[in-house]
């Protein structure tokens, strides 16, 4: 039916997608880093993880569904990042396993721990997971430590299992810009999403002193991935080489993205303005769909225009492109109709959560709801 | 690329913890959110706040158990690539498909609609809330399915081929690797054991507020509807146990013969009710595999074969061969194995070489050989026997709970409708002091279907030692023991704050 090159992109897209909706959704991970500084008694605490507790199971299983789209579309990847930069990937998963238990069990009576430990949890999770994925994502741009043999059978070269890549400044601010991004967009989350002045007149003065830095980090990595040498691989040949600008030529050779990608950041930087000047509700779709634009184009362009988006710093051949590591013809095009359902699932999720939504969350309404966390 | 055993120990183990320990919470919320959403129903059709408490009550304990599931479960799908790196490239291109539907199909809607079931009560319709009580169900469900499709491919492969070009398997027949037999037994054998299992949870629970004396009407109504879905669900459960025996009988006659002890193979197997191992017993010796046993004579070949007189070989047939019956020796499937192996590294340095001839003189052989490519990989023909006591036992402990489970929900109904249930007290002290043992018997399932096919991670094609990842042993070594430590201080805050809850009651609510 289509072209395996056809599938292969089109398999990219959506797993950019996919990384970008979770992105926009980690504005829950923001907030639970912001329990203390928007909160300042009890019942506003509670308000706060109420309204974040009931989007959580969606922020973690786009992370889960972004990990199962990789491994049904490109299983290579799965195999070389997950199975080699063993210690972030573990990290990672910590921190999210910590965050599940944390909503339900952090009011609960006997709950062997106490409260401010769950509270505890889950900041972890909102700083220490977001800056991993953060570094995670951040080697699809600069590299990581791997050499694949003739049998696509991987192994890493370092016995840092990935933590090296802590030591390369762009990993680290790529990781740091995801942290300020989801505390920017969980103040604008929760301007929409509760209804109490004394949480919300503390929101402006939150989103200002997070949005400077992301500002100036986004800035920084935007402009290092369009001047940074890339790297392309050649489909006959099988050759990865090296190119001066990669990023730059590809938005140069297809205009609409960048003008989609600065459509995107024009959104993000609109909603915070929405926000920090007139406290909109509505700041957080303009942000937000900024911020899912924005990502999605970023990931897309590594794979397109022959670009590598793994690159092997151990072994440049062994750099992996959509092309040499997806999935089979057959199994992408079975997953490709699959993945027609994927419009029917936003669709419930969207209609659910504006029916959910339609009223905001209040102390009131936390204590007299019989099931609250 | 050889891989220390330490490693492959400490992956095995790694995985079975995270496995064992995702086994505990699962079961339960396959089968609490049908009981829940029928709960529900009867609440809707009767509009009596009664059953709308119930209804609250079980849900609020699901919570706490749901909560820890999806703590243990995110790990099993990222541990196929950080441990298992190996296989995710040799058999992604089948084995990923099913993970990815699953979360796409299955995990947004629990998670949408769970929102909905616990927050919505005031939010939605009573009919909307209902319908999202039954897809969170019905979600839990389809996650099951379509992991126990992975699983139940990795049990008996099928559809698909081996790519020399790519070196991994290929899907080619997504059909057949949905209507996978070994899946479908699998699945169905899997679900209605959770439903069991959620019977007995609310069946103990009810029982001790009955014991108790206290939340009777509420304890009565809810161990009715327990104990009904959990009968059902029981004749269901043996039903498909049948069929999943068949299907180990017919793909895996290895992880059979250690199921139960068989050696030595015979017509009319017969399968041993009751039994001790002799610890002492090696492969291929003469000395009787049972200290003590009772046999129920021709009832192996009558569940593996369906055929009460039909041979079932032992261990040493399938570790030595046996010619009557065609069996091939663990031996020489290795030499068949091996020349798969050489054919494959072979090819692929002709290619390189570009030598087209020798080539497709390499692809032919591999071709001719590779159905038993997993025993070139082997070392020892006694490697491709599982351990045989675990197997045994756990299949053993399994079965006989499960029979006990289906008396107890007879018994349970008879005296329910007697109306004479809160009179007999040992009955409701079994009833709840058979909860443990539900677990247990879970468990033991698990370990039955993993524990009994070693040591291919995929069937005949890959063992284990072949499809770990390829990092250092240390590692593997630091994170089995985080996780041990953190999923039992997890663990421990969960059954303290279940045990609180059921002790503040419906009421307390």
């Amino acid at each position: 039916m289509f072209e395996l090159i056809t599938l292969q992109q089109y398999w990219w897209l959506l797993v950019s997608v996919l990384g970008a909706l979770f992105v926009f959704m980690t504005f829950v991970q923001g907030g639970q880093t912001l329990l203390y500084t928007l909160a300042k008694t009890e019942d506003e605490r509670d308000v706060l993880v109420n309204s974040l507790g009931r989007k959580w199971e969606l922020t973690f299983s786009a992370l889960v569904m972004f990990g199962g789209a990789l491994f049904a579309a490109f299983p290579l990847f799965y195999a070389v990042s997950f199975g080699g930069a063993y210690y972030v990937w573990m990290a990672i998963l910590f921190c999210f396993i910590i965050q599940a238990v944390s909503y339900e069990y952090r009011k609960k009576p006997n709950n062997v721990y106490g409260q401010r430990f769950y509270e505890i949890l889950l900041y972890l999770n909102g700083t220490v997971g977001i800056f991993l994925i953060g570094v995670a994502l951040a080697t699809l741009y600069s590299g990581a430590n791997f050499e694949v043999n003739d049998m696509n059978l991987s192994h890493w070269t370092t016995q840092t299992y990935g933590l090296e890549a802590l030591l390369n400044p762009f990993n680290l601010a790529f990781g740091a810009m995801l942290v300020f991004l989801s505390r920017v967009q969980a103040g604008l989350y929760f301007l929409n999403s509760v209804d109490e002045i004394t949480i919300t007149s503390r929101v402006k003065k939150v989103v200002q002193y997070n949005f400077i830095p992301f500002l100036i980090l986004f800035l920084y990595i935007f402009v290092t991935i369009l001047f940074q040498t890339g790297y392309v691989y050649d489909s006959t040949t099988h050759i990865v080489t090296a190119e001066s600008m990669k990023f730059l030529n590809t938005f140069l050779a297809h205009p609409s993205l960048l003008l989609i990608i600065l459509a995107g950041i024009g959104s993000l930087l609109y909603g915070v303005y929405l926000g920090l000047i007139k406290e909109d509700s509505k700041a957080i779709w303009f942000t937000g769909l900024g911020t899912i634009v924005t990502v999605t184009i970023l990931l897309f362009v590594l794979g397109i225009h022959n670009s590598v988006y793994y690159p092997s710093l151990a072994d440049l051949q062994s750099s992996l492109s959509i092309e040499n590591s997806s999935g089979s013809h057959y199994t992408l095009s079975v997953m490709s109709v699959v993945s027609l359902l994927v419009p029917i699932v936003l669709g419930y999720i969207v209609y659910i959560w504006r029916s959910m939504d339609a009223t905001k969350i209040t102390i009131d309404e936390v204590k007299s709801d019989s099931h609250h966390y | 690329m050889e891989h220390t055993d330490i490693l492959v120990d400490y992956s095995r183990a790694q995985f079975a913890l995270t496995a064992l320990y995702h086994w505990i919470f699962v079961p339960l919320t396959l089968g609490l959110t049908f009981i829940i959403a029928l709960m529900e129903t009867i609440y809707y059709k009767t509009k009596d706040d009664k059953y709308k408490t119930i209804t609250k009550f079980w849900m609020g304990l699901l919570a706490i158990n749901f909560a820890i599931g999806l703590a243990t479960g995110i790990i099993m799908e990222f541990e196929f690539g950080t441990n298992w790196s190996n296989y995710s490239w040799i058999v992604g291109d089948i084995f990923g498909a099913p993970l990815a539907i699953e979360g796409l199909m299955a995990f947004f809607m629990e998670s949408t609609f769970f929102a909905v079931m616990f927050f919505g009560w005031d939010k939605v319709s009573k009919k909307a809330h209902l319908t999202s009580t039954w897809l969170v169900a019905i979600g839990s469900n389809l996650s099951a399915l379509w992991i126990l499709i992975a699983n139940g491919w990795m049990q008996h492969p099928v559809g698909m081929s081996f790519n020399p070009d790519t070196a991994r398997n290929e899907m080619e027949n997504f059909w057949e690797v949905i209507f996978n037999p070994n899946a479908v037994s699998k699945f169905l054998h899997t679900i209605s054991s959770g439903y069991v299992l959620a019977s007995l949870f609310v069946i103990s629970i009810s029982a001790w507020y009955l014991l108790k004396k206290r939340d009777t009407a509420f304890a009565k109504k809810s161990i009715v509807i327990a104990a009904s879905f959990g009968l059902i669900s029981s004749i269901l459960m043996l039903s498909t146990g049948d069929e999943s025996a068949h299907q180990v009988a017919l793909n895996q006659p290895m992880k059979l013969a250690a199921m139960e002890g068989l050696y030595k193979g015979e017509d009319r197997a017969g399968i041993v009710a009751f039994g001790l191992l002799e610890s002492e017993k090696e492969i291929g010796d003469d000395k009787d595999p049972f200290k003590f046993m009772f046999e129920i004579p021709g009832a192996l070949s009558f569940l593996g074969y369906h055929d009460i007189n039909a041979f079932v070989p032992g261990i040493d047939d399938l570790v030595f061969g046996n010619k009557e019956h065609n069996i091939l020796s663990v031996k020489e499937k290795m030499v068949i194995g091996k020349k798969a192996v050489t054919a494959l590294t072979d090819y692929k340095k002709y290619k390189k070489d570009g030598d087209t001839i020798a080539m497709n003189e390499a692809l032919k052989i591999f071709k001719a050989n590779n159905h038993y490519m997993g025993y070139g990989y082997l070392k020892d023909p006694k490697d491709a026997v599982p351990n045989v006591a675990l197997s045994f036992y756990s299949f053993h402990i399994m079965v006989g709970a499960g029979s006990w489970f289906l008396i107890l929900f007879i018994l349970i109904l008879y005296f329910s409708m007697k109306n004479e249930l809160a009179s007999k007290i040992w009955l409701l002290r079994l009833g709840v002091i058979t909860l443990p043992l539900g677990y247990v018997a879970q468990e033991c399932g698990w370990i039955v279907a993993e524990a009994g096919r070693q040591p291919w991670a995929i069937q005949d094609l890959l063992p284990v030692g072949m499809a770990t990842s390829n990092v250092a042993a240390t590692s593997v070594m630091i994170t089995f023991w985080l996780f041990a430590i953190l999923f039992t201080t997890l663990l421990i805050a969960e059954i303290k704050i279940m045990l609180t809850q059921i002790k503040i009651g419906p009421e307390g609510h």
